[in-house]
C-alpha cells in the first residue's frame, strides 16, 4: 500500500499551480488535503506523475461571506469551515452535514473543494452542494468558468473539471428566511460511507429532498410539502426512480426503505427548523 | 521549493516532539513510512495504510492527521507530535508513563496495544483542546479508530478516568499551548 512514484510540487501561488497543471494535463494531480486522493494513491487506483501540493497557496485558505453564498476557497480543510463563525446560522445544512465527513481525523485535512472534486457517490459535501443548489469555480492558466453543482458532476468520481483546471472555490448559498434545513445518514459506523444519506430544504411553498449513496451521484428532486396528500407518493416515486442496487453494505430495497423513511424524517426535521 | 523528482531522495526537515529531525525522502514516502524507517520513530503503527483505522495518527501543526495519508515532503518544516512525545520525560525512552498513558495501563485499554499509539494521540488533542469535553464528543473522536481487543469500553473508561486525573491535577501546561489557537486541527 504505498503509492507508485511521482514528482511533487510545492505551489507558492495559483499561477504556479495552474502553469505545472497546463503543461502536464491529466498526469498531474491537484494535492489539497489529500483525504480522497491518498487512499487512491496507496490502493494505486491513481497514478499520477506529477502532485501539485496547493495547500500553500495563500489565497486558496479564505471563506468569504458576500451575504448571498459562503464562498469556500481551494485550500480551506473540513475542519476550518465547521470552526467557522455562525456556520449553523448562515447555512444549517453545511453545518449539519459536514458532522458526517469522514472522521475528526480526516476533517482536520481534508478540504472542501477536495471532496466536490472527488465526487464520491456517497460523499455528503457533493450531496449538500447540489440539494443547495451551490456552484463550482472552476479556474485554468488562461480563464475562469463557474459551473452549478447539477452540472459539474457527471457520474461516479466523474465530473466536467478540465485536465488544466483546478476548483479555485465553491459557493454554498446561505440560509434564506423562512426556510428549514437538514441533513441526516445511515452508515455502519459514524464517518464510514453513507448507506444513504439525506438533505432537504423545505420553505412555505415546497420540498427538495437530496439524496446521496444511491445512485451513481447525488440526486434531488422537488417534492410536494410534507403536510400535502401527495407527499408519500412522490418521495416513493424518486426512492424508486433512483434505482439502487444491491451492493456489500445493503441491498437496494433497504436503500429505497432508507429513502422513504430517513428522507421524510429528514424533510420533517427541515420543516420543524422553518424560521 | 523547486519542483522534487521522483527517482531521488530529497532532504526533509521538520521538528518531532520538540527536537529538529530530518533525512530524506522521495516525494512518493508517506509520513508514517518516514517516521519508521528514516526517523526510527517505530511509536506510530501502520494498520490499513488507507486512512481507515486510525492506528498512525498523529498531530501535524496541532491538528489530527494520519500518517499515512500525508507525504514526508509535505510535513517539510512542520510541527509532528507522535505517541513518543507524549510521555512527560522523552529522555527515558518512555519509561515514565503520561497521566493518560497511565490510565490506559490501569483501565485495561488495551491488549495487544497495536491501536494504542492513534487513540492516545487523538485524546492527547481532545484534552488539549477541551479538558471538559463531554463523553459524547469523546465517543465521537475515538470512531475514527478501530481497536479489535477491547472492545472500546475499557478505552472510553481509561478517557473518562485520565480526564478527571487532569481535571483534578488543574488544567496541565502543554508544550501546544503557546500555539495560535486558529491553528489547531488546521
Amino acid at each position: 500500500m504505498k503509492p507508485a512514484a511521482f514528482d511533487y510540487l510545492r505551489a507558492h501561488d495559483a499561477a504556479e499551480a495552474l502553469e505545472a497543471l497546463h503543461q502536464e494535463g491529466g498526469d498531474a494531480r491537484i494535492l489539497a488535503g489529500g483525504q480522497s486522493l491518498f487512499p487512491m494513491l496507496n490502493m494505486r487506483l491513481a497514478r499520477p506523475k506529477l502532485l501539485v501540493d496547493v495547500m500553500h497557496v495563500e489565497a486558496f485558505g479564505q471563506i468569504d461571506d458576500d451575504g448571498a453564498t459562503l464562498r469556500i476557497g481551494a485550500g480551506v480543510r473540513q475542519a476550518m469551515l465547521e470552526r467557522h463563525v455562525d456556520l449553523k446560522v448562515r447555512q444549517p445544512m453545511l453545518a449539519a452535514a459536514l458532522a458526517w465527513v469522514g472522521h475528526a481525523q480526516t476533517r482536520a485535512r481534508g478540504t472542501v473543494c477536495g471532496s466536490i472534486a472527488h465526487a464520491d457517490p456517497s460523499g455528503e459535501l457533493p450531496l449538500a452542494l447540489l440539494t443547495l443548489g451551490g456552484s463550482v469555480h472552476l479556474r485554468t492558466r488562461k480563464k475562469r468558468r463557474v459551473l452549478a453543482a447539477d452540472a459539474f458532476t457527471t457520474g461516479m468520481m466523474a465530473t466536467r473539471k478540465g485536465d488544466d483546471e483546478l476548483i479555485e472555490a465553491v459557493s454554498f448559498p446561505v440560509a434564506l428566511p423562512g426556510t428549514g434545513y437538514a441533513f441526516r445518514e445511515l452508515g455502519r459506523r459514524h464517518g464510514d460511507f453513507a448507506i444513504v444519506a439525506c438533505a432537504a430544504i423545505v420553505d412555505a411553498r415546497k420540498t427538495v429532498l437530496g439524496i446521496g449513496g444511491v445512485a451513481d451521484m447525488p440526486a434531488k428532486r422537488d417534492l410536494p410539502l410534507p403536510t400535502s396528500p401527495d407527499f408519500a407518493d412522490a418521495l416513493n416515486q424518486f426512492a424508486w426512480d433512483l434505482d439502487a442496487r444491491d451492493d456489500l453494505h445493503a441491498t437496494g430495497r433497504y436503500r429505497r426503505d432508507l429513502v422513504r423513511q430517513l428522507g421524510r424524517q429528514t424533510i420533517e426535521e427541515a420543516a420543524a427548523c422553518r424560521v | 521549493m523547486p519542483r522534487l523528482t521522483a527517482d531521488t531522495r530529497h532532504p526533509v526537515s521538520f521538528t518531532l516532539n520538540g527536537s529538529a529531525v530530518s533525512g530524506h525522502a522521495e516525494p512518493r514516502m508517506l509520513l508514517s513510512d518516514f517516521l519508521r524507517h528514516e526517523i526510527g520513530a517505530t511509536g506510530t503503527h501502520l494498520g490499513c495504510e488507507h486512512g481507515v483505522c486510525g492506528a498512525c495518527t498523529v498531530q501535524i501543526d496541532g491538528g489530527l492527521a494520519r500518517a499515512c495519508l500525508a507525504l514526508a515532503v509535505q510535513t517539510e518544516g512542520a510541527e509532528v507530535r507522535t505517541v513518543e512525545g507524549l510521555s512527560p520525560n522523552g529522555t527515558d525512552g518512555g519509561a515514565t508513563l503520561s497521566i493518560l498513558q497511565e490510565a490506559f495501563r490501569e483501565h485495561h485499554g488495551l491488549q495487544c496495544g497495536f491501536c494504542t499509539p492513534g487513540f492516545l494521540v487523538t485524546l492527547d488533542a481532545v484534552f488539549r483542546d477541551d479538558l471538559h469535553a463531554s463523553e459524547e464528543h469523546i465517543r465521537a473522536m475515538l470512531s475514527g479508530h478501530l481497536c479489535r481487543c477491547t472492545g472500546y469500553a475499557p478505552i472510553i473508561k481509561a478517557a473518562l478516568a485520565a480526564q478527571a486525573t487532569l481535571l483534578a491535577r488543574g488544567a496541565q501546561p502543554h508544550p501546544d499551548d503557546a500555539m495560535p489557537k486558529e491553528d489547531v486541527h488546521a
